[in-house]
């Protein structure tokens, strides 16, 4: 018989949900970019209507992860993959907001206004989106070196967004009527900016567990 | 990318004193017959640290403390190898005396076992063959270890009673401060909690931890989480061997060896 068998077991479940959790994440910010170039705000609304669902799936992460914790009194690694799955289920309900938050902006950019999203919101979101999926893998190998990847993907995520918010920055002076279109294009920007910072964080975590030790992958 | 626990290990640049040793083992091996129960043990037990011993049954840490007082010869076919250094000296030296050793190297063990006798006199023996015989010094003694072994204000009133009339916890508590009657300078505790209901158990530990403040402790436990508790250092015995010793923050977080980590995790043993 293997020893801890069950809880073993448990904490597979464990890292089922979290996957699952992030591919609903990522499906968020998916729809929630379509809609923003699609002028959809009626979808758009739908994504922040199903948030509560997201956050109801960081709830049982965290409540199985208490339990387990409480019921196995697990140590070492055992105890850094419970503490990195209430940080991580953390950082997917915080990148499900940013999807939120983007699609806020798609409602209030309405869907009369004038403007042509640029693309570069959309290369944004890929790169996240590929950060996402690239720190989920790394969380299921436990694989640091796939971890350390992130943090090379969200440079060039912090660079597109300073050249990107330059670029618009330059649209407010010839275009001051759009101001407040421009703005939300910016925050726009900023929110899958935040996003990705969220993926480096899933990395250093996979650093944590595996290493036992504190990185900071976001420098 | 910046490793922030190594930053901060740079950054604190707090002097550790070289800490004193009660014990200093070295190249030790002990053989019961032919069979060798332990291998090259090398460890030092600082002084005022509490040191815990974990391991799967079998691997040789409850003969490794009662080396530690030579109480294990007790056993006729017991051969050793190595030294074991006390306060400078070998305890293996023929001219070694081994009752002194006994005497500042106290002992408690699984089971509580108190003496068939009084709750005052079970403290008050060692002290008595040791050759005190004024009753206000002898008051004076088992009123102090009583008190250290934090159960004076259970047994103040009930002195005189049978120690078999204590519950186990408290008959436990009674044994260490039979121990400390006597002042030894390290006590040796050989899973001291494992008869021993919860919340007794939480009650020996917080007294383990303030006990060392005046003397130095090595305890045998099959409880993870009270060695992760209670110690500064813990060793991981297998099949005779340390696999590893080191800062008990450091072995239950983040163990070097992966034979600490199945076992601490469970994953065998």
């Amino acid at each position: 018989m293997t020893i801890r068998a069950n809880f073993s077991g448990e904490l597979n479940e464990l890292k089922v949900q979290i996957k699952e959790f992030a591919s609903v994440v990522d499906d968020a910010l998916k729809k929630a970019v379509e809609c923003l170039y699609q002028k959809d705000v009626e979808r758009a609304q739908t994504i922040i209507d199903n948030d509560v669902k997201l956050d109801e799936k960081e709830l049982e992460i965290n409540e199985k992860a208490i339990l387990l914790i409480a019921k196995q009194q697990p140590l070492a690694k055992d105890l850094r993959r419970l503490i990195i799955a209430l940080r991580i289920s953390s950082d997917l309900e915080r990148m499900a907001d940013h999807a939120v938050n983007i699609a806020k902006a798609t409602i209030r950019l309405g869907q009369d206004h004038p403007l042509t999203i640029h693309t570069e919101i959309s290369a944004m979101a890929e790169q996240a989106r590929d950060m996402v999926s690239l720190a989920i893998k790394a969380f299921e190998h436990e694989d640091i070196s796939l971890a350390r990847k992130l943090a090379e993907m969200d440079d060039k995520v912090d660079k597109m967004y300073n050249q990107f918010t330059q670029k618009l920055l330059t649209e407010t002076a010839s275009n001051p009527q759009y101001i407040q279109h421009i703005m939300q294009m910016s925050f726009s920007a900023r929110f899958i900016e935040r996003y990705a910072d969220h993926c480096t964080n899933i990395g250093e975590n996979i650093f944590y567990l595996v290493k036992g030790e504190a990185y900071d992958l976001n420098v | 990318m910046v490793n922030l626990t190594q930053l901060r290990e740079n950054n604190s640049n707090i002097e550790v004193a070289t800490k004193e040793n009660v014990f200093e083992v070295s190249n030790l091996n002990l053989w019961y017959g032919e069979d060798q129960a332990l291998y090259d043990i090398n460890m030092n037990m600082g002084k005022n640290e509490i040191t815990a011993i974990i391991g799967p049954s079998g691997c040789g840490k409850s003969t490794f403390i009662k080396t530690l007082n030579r109480m294990v010869e007790l056993v006729p076919s017991v051969k050793t190898s190595g030294t074991i250094k006390y306060k400078d000296s070998n305890i293996f030296d023929p001219k070694f005396a081994v009752e002194d050793l006994r005497t500042q190297v106290g002992m408690v063990f699984q089971k509580p076992n108190p003496f068939p006798k009084s709750i005052y006199d079970n403290v008050a023996y060692g002290a008595k063959i040791h050759g005190i015989k004024k009753k206000k010094d002898l008051d004076i003694i088992v009123e102090k270890s009583l008190r250290d072994a934090a159960i004076w204000d259970e047994v103040k009133d009930r002195l005189k009673e049978n120690a078999y009339s204590l519950s186990g916890g408290q008959q436990q508590r009674l044994c260490i401060a039979r121990c400390l009657a006597i002042e030894p300078d390290v006590i040796l505790m050989d899973e001291p909690t494992s008869a021993l209901d919860p919340i007794s158990t939480l009650k020996l530990e917080e007294l383990v931890q303030n006990l060392k403040e005046k003397y130095s402790i090595v305890i045998v436990t099959h409880n993870m989480q009270q060695a992760a508790r209670v110690s500064d250092k813990t060793a991981f015995f297998l099949n005779g061997e340390i696999v590893e010793f080191s800062n008990t923050d450091v072995l239950f977080s983040n163990p070097e060896d992966k034979r600490t980590e199945d076992y601490i995790t469970g994953r065998f043993g």
